[in-house]
């Protein structure tokens, strides 16, 4: 019965933990690798031998320094303002709207996710164009840029904020609502000292999301980003000629996100999401 | 949490001692560099047998046309048809971009500018052609036959596609006075500030080096491939202003095209077959000039994989693209000078070739060719030159 049981569970658990050890675990190790290679300065082919030197550069080049704090500031950006769109969203969808209301709007949020990245990313493009319809309606429009930029990535990854935050408004109970007006709490209050502690997890859970998909992005900011480059950029020009470069530079988002996670692991954040 | 950091660690150094025992096994080839050292040895093949039913190319936009683009437009179909070779094309959009495509071991031929040519060579990524088996060779012109970019101590590694010039493109309903100067993207910029091009790639700096040669003279560049290290600096000054008055790079041809055509773009470098995709009936007008200074270009030679699955194939498509009527069809389509002489008689504009000076040598000489900037100065000038990878992070700089 127990080798049975046994096996059923190796059958069952043996393909995803082999899928996290093998495909991502090993391509993380491959990559940290192939940050000490060498490579030859004529032809630009890898050489296999231990070098410090692509890392080092990494850490005192003042152009990565600089694209590197580009980066983090458009990522926590967009983040922001993900959060700032998405919270007064999410409280209307999960509290105050009616329930057609509230499907018309969670379809409406997640309408887009059907939608291809790069026919998103387009749409912006020509939306944002010099020439285009929001310079004809407007008189002004931001061109291609940084502020390009951080428009398309916060709409593209709005609704990863807006779903958990949603859902953190509707696990709070009506009663704790109730109670807390009962109890003579205004409702600015009862926001401060009732609500926002228990969604803080849902706008923490969506704010991985925004943040390290946007530390990671360069085909938006290649579309609409004129001649702005942020890391990913960077890695990719990278990648053809200095491979070994390429990987010591993608350390960076790497860490990032590890950090940012430590820190949202400090604020207690995923303990019960 | 502590421990699982500590157990992540171990997997990570595990994985990782790995991966470093299994790859060291695989020497990378140390030599390299041009000049000094050899290419690896390889042999060249006897004869060409059978088709393999596959090929699968790496191209500059607009060498191997299926139709796609403009149904008048194909002459991979007919090759489909006549070799059984079904043909895969992937478009590079730099030089770069191609020889890592290349090394990747899943393609059977790239046409490679001379910025790749000997990348390509002294790795052992193409293997060394023999040229009578492709039977065209014959009539290609003698100007592009074992030249420094496509040949080593005689031993040609490709076949010669074409050449032809970087050329101004402008829209003639905004940039009304005919621009005939690379000035008008440099120096003169400001006037389109916001909507200036440019290529997106290092070897673009050449372009500013040669525009400072002629501007410049007290600099004392002669050859746009050969810069000191000051002489770098001063190009990459210029590029640096020009980058205030660019709105967008372009790699991506069609980018290019689409910026022109929405007005984003008005002026800056182009490859004549933007301005054909444009077209003649699009509401936007656009020009192409060889400015006076002169141009940075390429010359362009088919090579075959050391790895290629499919040689056979790719022997063939050698000699079906430098078939007179095909080489022809090519040349016209992409706007440069032919390779094979006998693509002459064959174009639909009966001056194509004069227009393009195909078999001129003295003016194919004007053209600065794309090529790796080495140390040792490519023009022969000294060894005090700068390398290839200083352009690279150079080029980074410029972008900021």
């Amino acid at each position: 019965m127990t080798v049975r049981r046994r096996a059923a569970l190796a059958f069952l658990l043996v393909p995803p933990m082999a899928w996290l050890v093998l495909a991502y675990l090993g391509s993380l190790a491959v990559l940290l690798v192939s940050a000490f290679w060498g490579r030859n300065s004529f032809t630009g082919a890898v050489v296999h031998e231990f070098t410090g030197k692509n890392v080092i550069r990494v850490l005192t080049d003042e152009l990565f320094r600089a694209v590197t704090l580009r980066t983090l500031g458009v990522a926590l950006l967009v983040t922001v303002l993900c959060m700032v769109l998405a919270v007064p969203l999410a409280l209307y969808m999960a509290k105050v709207a009616s329930p057609r209301a509230r499907l018309m709007l969670v379809v409406a949020v997640t309408t887009p996710l059907w939608a291809s990245y790069l026919v998103k990313a387009y749409a912006w493009r020509m939306l944002l164009s010099p020439e285009g319809p929001l310079a004809w309606g407007t008189g002004y429009s931001p061109g291609y840029g940084l502020t390009a930029t951080i428009i398309t990535l916060t709409y593209l990854w709005l609704p990863y904020m807006v779903i958990p935050v949603f859902a953190a408004f509707e696990r709070v109970p009506d009663s704790l609502l109730d109670a807390s007006a009962d109890l003579g709490a205004s409702d600015a209050s009862t926001l401060r000292m009732v609500v926002a502690p228990l969604v803080f997890p849902g706008i923490v859970a969506g704010s991985i999301f925004t943040f390290s998909l946007s530390m990671g992005d360069y085909i938006a900011v290649k579309i609409v980003g004129g001649t702005t480059q942020l890391l990913g950029n960077v890695i990719y020009e990278k990648l053809v000629d200095n491979q070994p470069l390429a990987a010591a530079l993608s350390l960076i988002p790497l860490t990032a996100i590890v950090l940012y996670m430590l820190a949202v692991k400090r604020t207690g954040a995923l303990e019960n999401v | 949490m502590k421990s699982t950091v500590l157990r992540l660690g171990f997997t990570l150094a595990a994985c990782a001692t790995l991966v470093v025992a299994c790859s060291s096994s695989g020497s990378g080839n140390g030599g390299g560099g041009g000049g000094g050292n050899t290419p690896p040895k390889m042999e060249t093949p006897s004869a060409v047998g059978k088709g393999e039913g596959q090929l699968n190319l790496i191209a500059w936009p607009g060498y191997a046309e299926d139709g796609s683009n403009d149904p008048a437009v194909n002459w991979v179909t007919p090759f489909e048809t006549k070799t059984g070779c079904q043909v895969n094309v992937k478009v590079g959009n730099t030089s770069d971009e191609m020889v890592q495509l290349m090394r990747t071991g899943q393609y059977d031929g790239v046409s490679a500018s001379g910025n790749a040519t000997l990348k390509l060579i002294y790795a052992g990524d193409v293997a060394p052609v023999n040229t009578s088996l492709v039977p065209n060779y014959a009539t290609i012109t003698p100007f592009l036959k074992d030249r420094p970019w496509n040949s080593v101590n005689g031993q040609m590694y490709g076949i010669p596609h074409g050449w032809g010039a970087n050329l101004l493109m402008y829209n003639i309903g905004v940039v009304t006075d005919a621009p005939d100067s690379w000035a008008s993207v440099f120096t003169d910029a400001g006037k389109y500030k916001g909507k200036v091009t440019a290529y997106d790639d290092p070897i673009y700096i050449a372009d500013a080096a040669l525009y400072l040669s002629k501007s410049k003279p007290e600099l004392g560049i002669k050859d746009p491939y050969s810069l000191t290290s000051e002489q770098l600096d001063a190009a990459v000054e210029l590029l640096k202003a020009q980058k205030e008055n660019v709105g967008e790079y372009w790699s991506d041809y069609t980018k290019a095209v689409q910026a022109f055509e929405s007005g984003t773009s008005v002026i800056g470098t182009t490859w004549q077959v933007i301005a054909n995709l444009i077209g003649t009936d699009n509401k936007v007008q656009v020009n192409t000039v060889l400015p006076k200074e002169g141009a940075t270009g390429w010359s362009d030679t088919w090579m075959v994989s050391s790895k290629a699955a499919h040689p056979n194939c790719m022997y063939q498509w050698m000699d079906w693209i430098t078939s007179p009527e095909i080489n022809a069809q090519v040349a016209e389509y992409f706007g440069e000078a032919p390779a094979q002489t006998k693509a002459c008689e064959h174009t639909t504009q009966k001056d194509f070739c004069d227009v393009y000076h195909a078999t001129d040598q003295k003016f194919s000489d004007q053209i600065h060719y794309w090529t790796t900037p080495q140390q040792q100065c490519v023009d022969g000038s000294g060894d005090n030159c700068t390398t290839y990878d200083q352009w690279v992070d150079k080029w980074q700089q410029i972008k900021g």
